[in-house]
């Protein structure tokens, strides 16, 4: 458990009163040997002072709370601030929130993926909060001359009951800020959170609706160039050469710079930039095999029967399962590669000086792009500055550090301060997509028609580990085998919101419904019915937690009214991932000859709550985004070359195709697990299922619209 | 390139540019007016969608010497400030996720409210569709809708 350092924040306050009050000095959270930091003074408050890396306090009564993870839409600089305002006990309108800039010494992870920013740091922000709440009393008591024990603290107030003393926590900040934080703080009884589990507006509403500049698109620089990259057309591809005299003749064009195997056009401005880089002429040459989609599928076939497979997992003996099986189910699923799609394309800026680098712009991942940028330039990290603007969606694109990477390199080369920015059609065909896979799942019942033998194979490009050994149905069937093949592609992959995940679920979820027919057994029951034999007499390790995902089910079936809705077809789909637990309900209603779904009911354990409203729509999106792509994602190649570059040939879901979405939240006070991602992989499970109810057909192809079942509805 | 000169938001602006530039990238590049965003640069996504002379339409595919005397309105000049009941409504329903799209959906829905000052529910649908937000916060969109509907009249 970490602690405040007593001598660190006496350096701080010794080293900020040197500095004259225009900077501020923070001290790493949780590493005591850490030196303390100059931090950003623009940023906090004058008069302020600080209390730690999240928090500062002015004799204004404003509290500032630096968020450091980036924004994306999952909604953390509103989340983090809350935590941390919770435990100070803090008036949440008196609350300022920042965007931390990349910080070692102060913050640790920041990152944002894998559903991880708030159980990381759900118990540090908590102690930022009660640690300088410790101190405001008992400057107070100090002052007041009473018991620090009588004194109570609510909305940014000290009070005293029986001298009937108060006080605003601005009038004591400065002597708090003088007094040693303990070294343990006791946190607050989660019962008594008056804050967490409310309904909080985002904070920067007001900024996005007047269209303030907040992304890293909207990022200008006195005097900075811009810039449009050709990258090879093809995966596969190399450069080979460059006659860039026509695109240097046009207008507003600075200099054409050439690295890796990609040309880039520096101008005076985007548009400038674009039009000068159709005038590129450039060769490439063949460096890889030009895979097409065709030739995809032919390799999954040939790679599922034939190729070399490397165990996951195994229990029991699957062979002699399958070869005494009474029933044996057996099915392929297969899902296309995606690419993320944020709204904003992926865009950086860079300036290399002759003392250094100061990198500004939209990344999930600002230490890797600082790290790239040191690798490029020789600078130390020391002397690499990151600036971490909101953005405009992530879904995993901004993992990489690629588009950071080309920002250094262009602005090494024109000398000059440079934001590259990829147009739309970049975005879509500059890879790092969600990898393509296809699955075989094979089920044995025996003449109970309980389940006995599970295996199943993912065939993947570019996708590691296409599987997730470990979750359900592992544990609850005694005799299982999964194993992997991949196909190494020029075509690359990277991240996409849930990864593996995002398809597996779907892939699995349909599957056991295939599978509990056969079984002629309902749904619920069937899964519930394999929990209680993972719980009871589990087959190898359970790496979940069996308790919360038979609370989701029955949640998610009580609120659906499951199977008991007239003229309503039900699919059921329930999963794991990222440490939370969600189950989800699809329901289609077939009018005029045609199915229509209609509503998806989820019942969600993410633990607690922080902001209801984030968390809400957090909710919805996933499964608004689980739905879409299930539908109508679809991204296919010729020669190497993807068949779609923007939203006339890609289809995203629009507000008159979403299904209503039922949100429902288990309430068990276990510490926040994460909930950017796991809404999302049971949607498309949910959907296929409940179209199978209405139609009878399965749906084992993503996209779904390209299914048999769909011919003839748009 | 050629001087434009341009009436946005109720003020008279000049640029320098070449003809063919969309008015996006004039607004951005050129004026400092990036409340207006790039998404797909084909008129398929809506985050460009600015007010020309009160209707809504794609600055990503209007080159500027096309909008010759007419008035443009960006999310910067919706209301002095910020207080369009569009606006308000996106923070009553707290409508954001990652808030790239929302400018452009809410130029569109204040321009549709002015034509259809109490639509239907399908009507709203229908007139939001044409812009997308990948975070998929479209129920809060339609909602937020209705809020400024309700509060206008």
């Amino acid at each position: 458990m970490s602690t405040l350092n007593q001598t660190s924040r006496r350096d701080f306050m010794k080293l900020a009163a040197a500095a004259g009050g225009g900077l501020f000095l923070g001290f790493n959270w949780s590493d005591t040997n850490a030196a303390p930091v100059v931090v950003d003074a623009k940023q906090i408050a004058a008069g302020s002072v600080k209390f730690n890396s999240y928090l500062s306090i002015g004799s204004d009564n404003i509290i500032t709370i630096v968020s450091p993870n980036p924004e994306i839409g999952q909604g953390i600089k509103t989340a983090f601030p809350m935590v941390v305002a919770e435990e100070l006990d803090a008036d949440w309108k008196l609350v300022k929130t920042v965007q931390g800039k990349l910080d070692n010494a102060a913050f640790e992870r920041q990152v944002t993926g894998g559903s991880g920013a708030v159980p990381h740091s759900w118990e540090r922000l908590r102690k930022a909060g009660a640690t300088a709440r410790h101190l405001l009393v008992n400057a107070a008591a100090a002052k007041w001359g009473v018991p620090a024990a009588e004194i109570t603290t609510a909305d940014s107030k000290l009070f005293h009951k029986a001298s009937g003393k108060s006080a605003g926590y601005g009038e004591f900040a400065e002597a708090a800020g003088k007094l040693t934080a303990p070294t343990d703080i006791k946190l607050k009884d989660e019962k008594s959170f008056k804050l967490i589990g409310q309904s909080v507006r985002n904070v920067d509403n007001k900024n996005i609706a007047t269209g303030k500049p907040l992304f890293g698109l909207d990022f200008y620089r006195e005097g900075m160039l811009f810039a449009i990259i050709q990258r090879p057309k093809a995966f596969g591809f190399k450069l080979k050469s460059v006659d860039s005299a026509a695109a240097k003749a046009m207008p507003g064009i600075v200099d054409v710079v050439t690295f890796e195997n990609s040309v880039a056009v520096v101008g005076k401005s985007t548009w400038q930039c674009k039009k000068a880089r159709e005038v590129l002429k450039i060769e490439y040459e063949k460096a890889a095999d030009l895979e097409s989609s065709e030739d995809h599928n032919r390799i999954f076939s040939n790679l599922m029967d034939n190729g070399e497979a490397t165990v996951r997992r195994k229990n029991g003996d699957v062979e002699a399962a399958f070869k005494g099986a009474a029933k044996v189910i057996k099915a392929e699923y297969q899902c296309p590669f995606l690419p993320h799609s944020p709204l904003e394309p992926m865009n950086f800026f860079a300036h290399v000086r002759e003392d250094g680098v100061e990198l500004v712009g939209p990344t999930q991942t600002p230490d890797r792009a600082r790290e790239a940028a040191s690798k490029i330039t020789g600078f130390p990290v020391e002397k690499i500055s990151v600036e971490i603007t909101r953005q405009g969606g992530g879904f995993g694109r901004r993992l990489s550090a690629d588009f950071a990477i080309e920002a250094v390199h262009v602005s090494k080369l024109a000398k000059a301060p440079v934001k590259v920015i990829w147009t739309r059609e970049d975005d879509m065909t500059g890879g790092t997509y969600r990898p393509a896979v296809r699955y075989r799942f094979e089920a044995a019942l025996d003449k109970n028609n309980e389940l006995i033998g599970y295996k199943l194979r993912g065939v993947g490009i570019n996708s590691g580990n296409p599987t997730r050994e470990d979750n359900f149905p592992s544990g609850s069937v005694d005799n299982l085998l999964i194993d992997s093949v991949e196909h190494k592609s020029a075509i690359t992959t990277g991240p996409w919101r849930a990864p593996i995940t995002n398809f597996l679920a779907y892939a699995e979820q349909s599957f056991i419904d295939e599978v509990a027919e056969a079984a002629g057994k309902d749904p619920v029951q069937f899964r519930l019915a394999l929990l209680e034999k993972a719980k009871k007499s589990p087959a190898g390790e359970v790496k979940y937690d069996v308790d919360r995902m038979i609370a989701v089910i029955k949640l998610a079936a009580e609120k659906s009214n499951w199977g008991k809705k007239k003229g309503v077809h039900q699919g059921f789909s329930v999963y794991f991932s990222h440490r939370s637990y969600v189950a989800q309900v699809g329901e289609v209603v077939v009018e005029k000859g045609k199915p229509a779904l209609k509503n998806i009911i989820a019942a969600v354990d993410c633990g607690i709550v922080i902001n209801k409203s984030g968390s809400l729509q957090q909710v919805r999106g996933g499964v608004v985004d689980g739905v879409g792509h299930a539908m109508f994602g679809n991204m296919t190649f010729k020669a190497g070359t993807p068949d779609q570059s923007n939203f006339n040939g890609f289809r995203l879901i629009r507000m008159n195709e979403i299904p209503e979405v039922d949100v429902h939240f288990v309430d068990n006070g276990i510490s926040p697990t994460g909930l950017g991602e796991p809404a999302l992989p049971p949607a498309g499970g949910a959907v296929a299922n409940a179209f199978y109810k209405a139609t009878k057909q399965r749906l084992r192809n993503q996209p779904f619209i390209n299914e048999e079942a769909f011919k003839g509805i748009s | 390139m050629a001087l434009f000169k341009l009436s946005i938001n109720n003020r008279a602006y000049s640029a320098d540019v070449e003809g063919d530039t969309p008015l996006l990238w004039v607004l951005r590049d050129n004026l400092g007016l990036v409340g207006t965003k790039y998404g797909c640069g084909i008129a398929q996504c809506g985050a460009c969608t600015v007010h020309l002379d009160g209707k809504a339409v794609r600055s990503c595919v209007l080159p500027v010497s096309a909008v010759g005397k007419a008035k443009v309105t960006t999310i910067e000049g919706l209301s002095e400030k910020g207080d369009h009941p569009v606006q308000k409504a996106w923070d009553e329903v707290d409508v954001a996720q990652c808030g790239y799209c929302q400018a452009g959906q809410i130029m569109t829905a204040a321009a549709f409210l002015k034509e259809k000052p109490k639509p239907t529910e399908e009507e709203i649908v229908g007139a939001m569709s044409g812009n997308l937000c990948r975070c998929g916060t479209y129920h809060r969109i339609r909602e937020a809708v209705k809020v400024a509907a309700s509060k206008t009249n």
